[in-house]
């Protein structure tokens, strides 16, 4: 089976801090607003080169989102930053009504989402914040898997008319996918081929993914890995055809499993190719302190948790 | 320019389309339209320097952005009478299939509509956005933005008051159409607010005052006078004094007509207190 090397882990945040430098100095209609977290969003680069566009607002998250959708009049592309927590459920209502609704061109960057935050608890942790977003009309939701890949979709978001929540996180993690890569919006990567189970991953649920399949595949079961980093608007196609190979899917990802890609999947399947799934995700709940390896074998979200769905997904065939 | 009786003229038959757009469909918000008829008059006709035709990004012309969007009647009728839309569309205020959704959107790619607006206190972050674009993009002209009194009780309106003193955005003017209404009742009995005035200077705003809110040569003074204060390091607050429902004697001086239609007879009241002027849609 094909394997995946990593390169030297990284957090996907530094991904995002390199794509907006790309940014900075390829295209001058990008401007940066950040709410008191310059350096936990690695926006200190955009800021050092560009402090025409960039805007400290200061913890005013609400009146942060209303200025990037005013800033767009005029033609310029706002990337706030925040916490996923600050990105999101705070301020729900200001990127319904004046970023969704009013179809602006905002992209909304969202570091430490999920349990591997870590150590500071469930108060940051969101594990909704991709059911929020992809419930608006309209909005995108990217969920990249590393450094690499973090930092070419925050470059193709800029290329893209519309309104984006680019969801990644804060530990450093398995680097993996190719440095350069063209990042194509809605396109799901096929990582490994299999013919027992399909497992779809978003986010950093990837690399776990891939070392399930190392795993299963010492263990004789063949198991099929795709990447979905774009979570709405979802390729469709690429998960129906896995599935009509292997039969059974495990979805995964780092986020509740109400509102998230698993039952994103489960839509589309049980429209087109009912078919027997497991979810590695949250289940409906809040999430506490702990060190992110932690926290993610607690509540179910590792290679292990990955392995066990699927030998249990498989029997369902 | 316009002279006096013009501008009047233009606010007679504004206040028109008002009461003939939420009679027909029996919803809406006449008051506070009613209330805001004068300025949005002088606004669009006399203070602010606009371009033909619309366009998104409103480069090389000033720009306005309603906060409280449920006030639409008087918004609709005044962009419809200044060009951007026909007259008849007016019409079909609230109707299914409509751009004149209950409360603005651009989401139906109305000419004149920049951002949606109804859910409160998110307009004056927008407008302050679109000021910093101006500024990046070396456009002098000016912002001007609309907000009712009892709105500013939503948090969202400080931090975005707070973020425009101490970033120096001195090519806003945010007007507040101070009514002293809201829907439950007065604002002094809702919640208090205390000095709205002495609250903007005191987070850095220069503040002007128009006693006369619904007096066209007022509104001209006083806007004229808060021009020429923009462009000095400080945003420049309006604080509009009007009468909720001015100009239909028993929509005045009540919250009553917050958001309720008139009935036929009603209407047929009101209509004969404003003749037509500009002749009706």
């Amino acid at each position: 089976m094909k394997t995946y090397e990593n390169q030297g882990s990284k957090d996907t945040r530094s991904g995002f801090g390199a794509g907006l430098t790309e940014l900075g100095k390829t295209n001058e209609n990008v401007v940066a607003l950040c709410a008191d977290l310059i350096g936990s969003l690695k926006m200190d680069d955009f800021k050092a080169n560009h402090p025409e566009r960039f805007f400290q607002v200061g913890i005013a998250e609400a009146n942060m989102i209303g200025l990037a959708a005013g800033l767009t009049i005029g033609g310029k592309i706002p990337f706030t930053g925040t916490f996923a927590n600050f990105s999101t459920g705070r301020v729900y209502d200001q990127i319904r009504q004046s970023v969704a609704y009013s179809d602006k061109n905002v992209k909304i960057c969202a570091s430490h989402a999920g349990l591997t935050l870590g150590e500071d608890g469930a108060t940051h942790q969101i594990l909704e914040d991709i059911g929020l977003m992809k419930m608006l009309p309209g909005m995108t939701v990217i969920n990249p898997c590393d450094y690499n890949q973090t930092k070419a979709a925050t470059i193709a978001i800029a290329e893209h008319h519309g309104p984006v929540y680019l969801r990644f996180g804060r530990p450093k993690v398995a680097n993996f996918t190719p440095e350069n890569q063209k990042f194509e919006i809605g396109k799901a990567l096929h990582l490994v081929d299999g013919k027992d189970v399909t497992i779809v991953a978003t986010g950093h649920l990837v690399w776990e993914a891939l070392e399930a399949a190392k795993a299963l595949n010492e263990k004789g079961i063949s198991a099929e890995v795709i990447n979905i980093h774009t979570i709405k608007p979802l390729d469709a196609n690429a998960i129906i055809a896995s599935v009509s190979k292997t039969k059974c899917i495990v979805t995964a990802e780092e986020h509740n499993h109400l509102g998230g890609l698993g039952e994103s999947v489960a839509r589309v399947l049980s429209q087109h190719k009912p078919t027997p799934q497991e979810f590695v995700a949250t289940n409906d709940t809040f999430g506490e302190s702990g060190t992110p390896a932690q926290l993610m074998e607690k509540y179910g979200l590792n290679a292990d948790a990955i392995i066990n769905a699927c030998e249990r997904v498989i029997k369902r065939k | 320019m316009a002279n006096t009786q013009q501008l009047e003229d233009i606010t007679t038959q504004v206040r028109r389309d008002i009461l003939r757009m939420v009679h027909k469909v029996n919803s809406g918000h006449p008051g506070g339209s009613l209330g805001c008829a004068e300025f949005f008059v002088t606004l669009y006709n006399e203070i602010m320097d606009r371009k033909e035709g619309f366009d998104m990004d409103g480069i090389g012309e000033d720009l306005f952005f309603l906060s409280n969007g449920h006030i639409s009647p008087v918004y609709y009728s005044v962009l419809a009478r200044s060009g951007y839309f026909p007259v008849e569309e007016l019409n079909t205020f609230r109707l299914i299939n409509s751009r004149l959704q209950g409360h603005p959107t651009t989401h139906e790619n109305l000419p004149g509509i920049r951002i949606a607006s109804g859910s409160l206190g998110q307009g004056l972050s927008v407008a302050l956005g679109a000021a910093q674009a101006k500024k990046l993009n070396g456009c002098n002209h000016l912002i001007y933005s609309l907000h009712g009194d009892g709105e500013l009780q939503e948090g969202q309106n400080w931090e975005a008051i707070m973020y425009a003193a101490g970033n120096k955005v001195d090519n806003i003017i945010a007007t507040i159409d101070l009514n002293g209404q809201q829907i439950d009742g007065s604002t002094d009995t809702v919640l208090p607010m205390g000095s709205i005035k002495g609250k903007f200077e005191a987070f850095g705003w220069t503040v002007l005052e128009i006693e006369k809110g619904n007096n066209v040569d007022a509104i001209l003074k006083g806007m004229a006078e808060a021009k020429s204060l923009t462009g000095k390091g400080k945003p420049v607050c309006v604080l509009l004094k009007t009468v909720m429902g001015n100009g239909v004697d028993f929509m005045m001086h009540t919250h009553a007509w917050h958001g309720k239609a008139p009935n036929d007879e009603q209407l047929a009241i009101g209509l004969a207190q404003n003749a037509e002027t500009l002749g009706d849609y």
